[in-house]
């Protein structure tokens, strides 16, 4: 039994099913073969083709242990540490529950490994052996558990098995289920993280040491790190401004790049100016925090130090700091550039050349036809694109992580560091973290605040374009 | 002619001949042009844009490929090498006190005049990191045989002389003074130099005027080093610091230089003494510039000049495979029952929106999911490529299944058709025919989509894939890092000596996607196939 607990579970599980699976389809395949003949009728006479029936006996076969196999990996750990937590003595027990988890991890790292070295501690020696040895009773139990029951779908499958058996359509269904799975992860998705979010939001909120509603939303007071102040505002107020900011530098050039590429450059230009962008937009966010800390930070520091020292700016008019609102807000604004130009473009180019043309035919010039004509047919477009981008901006993290600093401060000078929603997501999510205090609550909080505002521009974004799209088309 | 009103038509029956209408139309496409150059600019502002980021980071990164080494022949004693604890082959390969004794006993009688100074100990064994002899170590224990004998090693150069070296801190300047001069001594250490030739002398008295804000100035005459302390008419006041011992009297066809470092000894992480016995090694040849190779053969270090991305290297592989297995075929199977299955109700509606709004999320809410989900609620472990790779899949889900309905819906209708007629099942028309010839458009859209994968950072940090990690994970249950991770860790390090080991990871970085991107433009160039 204890040895169990050291075999690696995915390959014992998986080499079973797959024997189980190829097992079960030949049955299934033969046992069609066998019983046609003995009804005499050739096995092209049979409603479905021999593969199907294996398929479906092995489908029926291997979906009970399947199952079981997914409870183990999701709760298995948990059911082995709940197990150990109460046989543990009491003097370890009455610590905080975060030592005891990390006491717990401990064991689980030393009990997984393939031969534990003594420690020299007897009771988390017995404690690791004890882990082991429960582990491996419920994988035992568990393989047995799910043999058992593929037998039973096996047994019941195969004599399903014959000539007029309609294994094709049930496979067919099987397939198609299969498929839809498939699909509704990603609503699975939207609804975990929904769900998480709104969970802890709920626990921060009604937490002793949390802030009210009120007090979250609207409070300029922010230090979660000491787990005292709770007050978001500062971190909105720096999130939106590093956008604005991002968005000035972004939404001009994005444009113009746009309406150059659809409506002025040769095919060559756009040939290799249009990969320009895309390399942008394939360019990772921790290289662009890197050059904005590396070079933009030093530059824009040294600029505002150059203002401060002009004759008629009073003495410390801009801040200049070594991290800056400024810096993180121009590289994000070459990083949403593609986004802009790329979306402009479509909606540019989807604009029908008949009103160009009607235009250009009443005499009016190039650009004039792009301002008075284009552009107002392609505005709803353009602004869904300046939505997505400003929504683009609002998440991006890594950026401000590295260059727009962590003080939580609400100042209209660029030059100073602010911090940003993200960037307190992952200042205070980063490294150990227990999932009950105050302070990482908050960052779910925060998250929920993110999701929701980056989801109503998402919405109303694609909302136009879908709309702006059936206008044309 | 839309300008020109009727009254004006009216009287002139050539309405261009107007000098104001021909005033309008010059300012029109004056404004014509500005418009062009407009856009223009925006395009070139892109590419400079471009341009900057890579050159400053590739700059930034050169000089991170090199490194420098000093060589010492080492008599393997056994005493030394051999631990108390045993001669195996771990004991021996972990040995960093034995191994650095030898390696400070070297230095000290390579400059013995400073043994007797604690201080001046400490730095002179810091011109070598601490760990910088496990490769030797290693060596030894890989042959036992060699114990005893004297061999000759490379132990890398600490970081800040480093950096010293390829002119990245400290900026100095070399002055040449003359050929001769008289050296008397006058203390312990302490000379002077007389009637040195005069050429350098305006120079050393400029900057001697100016040492508070200029730093210092390091002389050296016959292989000795000195610092300068005074500067006095045609006399310098010299204290010795490393080098060849002081021979007094008249220096003869001796090249005597000046080194002028430009920043103040306390403001630098190396003093004029490391930089005196540094430039002592290097004049006796023992110091070389070699390739960086620890840098893809090491993992991760608290010392700059040993640490390597090795570790981030293969968790990102690791991390990629879990993302692939899990993202790549649950999103190409969602993309066909969206596609071929699904019939049209609210549900598909839903999921649809849902998709499309799933694409646009900002990634660091996966992490917070991941967070709370794998690790909170089902007690996955931290830190690794597992759960990593599980946050991506979920990531770059949305993307794959848009690419993959585009490459699906751009198969013409008549092959589904044409299978069905034939009498295959929905299923056998999609498996057998759509799938097959959407292929190569999913193939493209999964690689950039992993490529997305491969530099997203924000998630990873929140399921705690920043952990210190200097072994190589072997699986993905192994604690690992990757590389964009590998990026912010080592960007936050204080160490100057960090940013061109992060420049040199992101170039790693870059390149690996580079590739990723190329491959796919490549696939989708030889497949192409227009209906």
């Amino acid at each position: 039994m204890e040895t169990l607990g050291q075999i690696r579970l995915d390959w014992l599980f998986f080499a079973v099913f797959a024997a189980t699976g190829f097992g079960a389809f030949f049955m299934g395949r033969t046992r069609l073969v066998y019983a046609s003949a003995q009804a005499g009728a050739s096995p092209i006479g049979t409603h479905s083709q021999p593969n199907f029936h294996g398929y479906f006996v092995a489908m029926v076969t291997l979906l009970p242990p399947v199952i079981v196999f997914l409870g183990l990996a999701l709760f298995g750990d948990a059911y082995v540490r709940s197990q150990l937590q109460s046989q543990l003595p009491e003097y370890i027990l009455q610590l905080p529950p975060i030592e005891v988890g990390q006491y717990l991890d401990r064991l689980n790292d030393h009990s997984t490994m393939r031969s534990p070295p003594e420690t020299g501690n007897a009771l988390f020696d017995a404690a690791s052996d004890r882990m082991a040895q429960l582990r491996g009773e419920l994988r035992f139990l568990t393989l047995l558990l799910a043999l058992t029951l593929a037998a039973a779908a096996y047994s019941w499958s195969v004599r399903k098995v014959g000539p007029n058996f309609r294994a094709r359509r049930y496979v067919e269904d099987g397939i198609r289920f299969g498929l839809f799975l498939c699909a509704a992860i990603a609503v699975l998705t939207t609804a975990g993280i929904v769900l998480s979010l709104v969970v802890d939001t709920f626990l921060f909120l009604t937490a002793e040491d949390g802030p009210t509603v009120w007090g979250f939303l609207f409070g300029t007071e922010w230090n979660a790190q000491t787990g005292e102040d709770f007050g978001a505002v500062p971190l909105f107020f720096g999130t939106f401004l590093i956008a604005l900011l991002a968005l000035f530098v972004a939404a001009p050039i994005g444009l113009f790049s746009a309406i150059y590429l659809s409506e002025y450059a040769s095919p060559a230009l756009r040939g290799w100016a249009k990969p320009v962008l895309e390399l942008l937009a394939g360019i990772p966010t921790v290289v662009y925090g890197f050059f904005a800390a590396l070079v933009i930070a030093p530059a824009v520091r040294s600029g505002a130090q150059w203002i401060n020292g002009l004759p008629f700016v009073p003495d410390g008019f801009l801040a200049a700091q070594p991290q800056s609102a400024l810096a993180a807000g121009l590289v994000m604004g070459i990083m949403i550039i593609p986004f802009v130009s790329s979306l402009s473009d479509d909606v540019i180019n989807a604009v029908p050349q008949s009103l160009r043309d009607g235009a250009l035919a009443m005499g009016a010039t190039r650009s004039e036809t792009i301002r008075q004509v284009v552009l107002p047919a392609a505005l709803p477009g353009v602004i869904a694109s300046l939505l997505l981008a400003v929504s683009r901006a609002i998440g991006e993290t890594m950026i401000v992580v590295m260059a727009a600093g962590q003080r939580a401060q609400i100042t209209l000078d660029p030059t100073s560091d602010l911090t940003t929603i993200t960037a307190q997501i992952v200042a205070l999510l980063t490294g150990d973290t227990e999932f009950d205090s105050a302070k990482t609550l908050s960052a779910f909080a925060l998250g929920f605040v993110l999701f929701l505002v980056t989801l109503v521009f998402n919405l109303i974004a694609l909302n136009v374009v879908n709309r702006y799209q059936e206008k044309y088309d | 002619m839309t300008d020109a009103p009727d009254s004006e038509q009216a009287s002139h029956t050539n309405a261009f001949a107007n000098p104001d209408v021909l005033k309008r139309l010059a300012k029109r496409h004056a404004a014509e042009k500005r418009f062009q150059i407009y856009g223009m600019c925006a395009i070139a502002f892109s590419v400079l844009a471009l341009c900057t980021l890579i050159f400053s980071i590739v700059s930034e990164a050169s000089s991170a490929f090199t490194r420098h080494y000093v060589t010492f022949d080492l008599t393997l004693e056994p005493d030394s090498v051999i631990p108390e604890i045993g001669d195996s082959y771990d004991d021996i390969s972990s040995n960093v006190t034995g191994f650095n004794q030898l390696v400070q006993s070297n230095l000290l009688e390579t400059f013995p005049v400073f043994a007797e100074d604690r201080n001046l100990r400490r730095e002179l064994f810091a011109i070598v990191p601490r760990l910088g002899v496990l490769p030797i170590a290693r060596q030894t224990a890989e042959r036992p045989d060699t114990i005893g004998t004297e061999r000759s090693f490379r132990v890398v150069l600490s970081d800040d002389l480093d950096l010293f070296l390829k002119g990245r801190i400290t900026p100095s300047r070399s002055v040449d003074i003359g050929q001769a001069g008289r050296l008397g001594e006058v203390g312990a250490a302490e000379y002077t130099l007389s009637d040195a030739g005069l050429d350098g002398f305006p120079v050393l008295q400029r900057v001697w005027a100016e040492r508070e804000t200029f730093g210092s100035a390091l002389i050296t005459v016959n292989g000795g080093w000195y610092r300068l302390t005074n500067v006095a008419g045609a006399v310098m006041s010299l204290e010795f610091l490393a080098g060849g011992p002081p021979r007094v009297g008249e220096q003869d066809g001796a090249d005597i230089r000046a080194i002028i470092l430009d920043v103040p000894e306390t403001d630098r992480t190396t003093s004029d003494h490391q930089i005196a016995w540094t430039l002592s090694l290097q004049e006796s040849g023992r110091i070389e510039r070699r390739l960086n190779t620890s840098l893809i053969r090491h993992s991760d270090s608290t010392y700059p000049e040993l640490a390597g991305a090795a570790a981030a290297i293969v968790g990102s592989i690791l991390t990629m495979i879990v993302t692939a297995i899990f993202a790549i075929p649950v999103g190409i199977f969602a993309a066909v029952y969206l596609e071929e299955f699904a019939p049209t109700n609210r549900l598909t509606g839903l999921i649809e929106v849902n998709i499309n709004n799933l694409a646009a999320v900002p990634s660091i809410v996966f992490g917070l999911l991941g967070a709370s989900v794998f690790l909170d609620v089902f007690g996955l472990p931290r830190s690794v490529p597992f759960v990593g790779g599980l946050v991506l899949g979920l990531l770059i889900l949305p993307t794959v299944i848009i690419a993959s309905r585009a490459a699906l819906r751009s198969v013409p209708p008549s092959i589904r058709t044409a299978a069905l007629g034939l009498g295959a099942s929905q299923t056998q028309t999609v498996f057998h025919h759509v799938l097959p010839l959407a292929a190569p458009g999913i193939l493209t859209g999964s690689i950039i989509a992993m490529a997305r994968a491969l530099g997203e950072t924000a998630p990873l940090l929140l399921i705690g894939m920043v952990a210190f990690v200097n072994e190589v994970p072997t699986g993905p249950n192994d604690e690992a890092t990757v590389l964009p991770v590998l990026i912010f860790k080592w960007f936050s390090g204080a160490e100057r000596a960090w940013e061109p080991m992060t420049s040199a990871v992101v170039i790693i970085l870059l390149v690996l996607l580079m590739a990723m991107s190329l491959t796919a433009v490549l696939l989708r160039r030889h497949f192409e196939r227009r209906w």
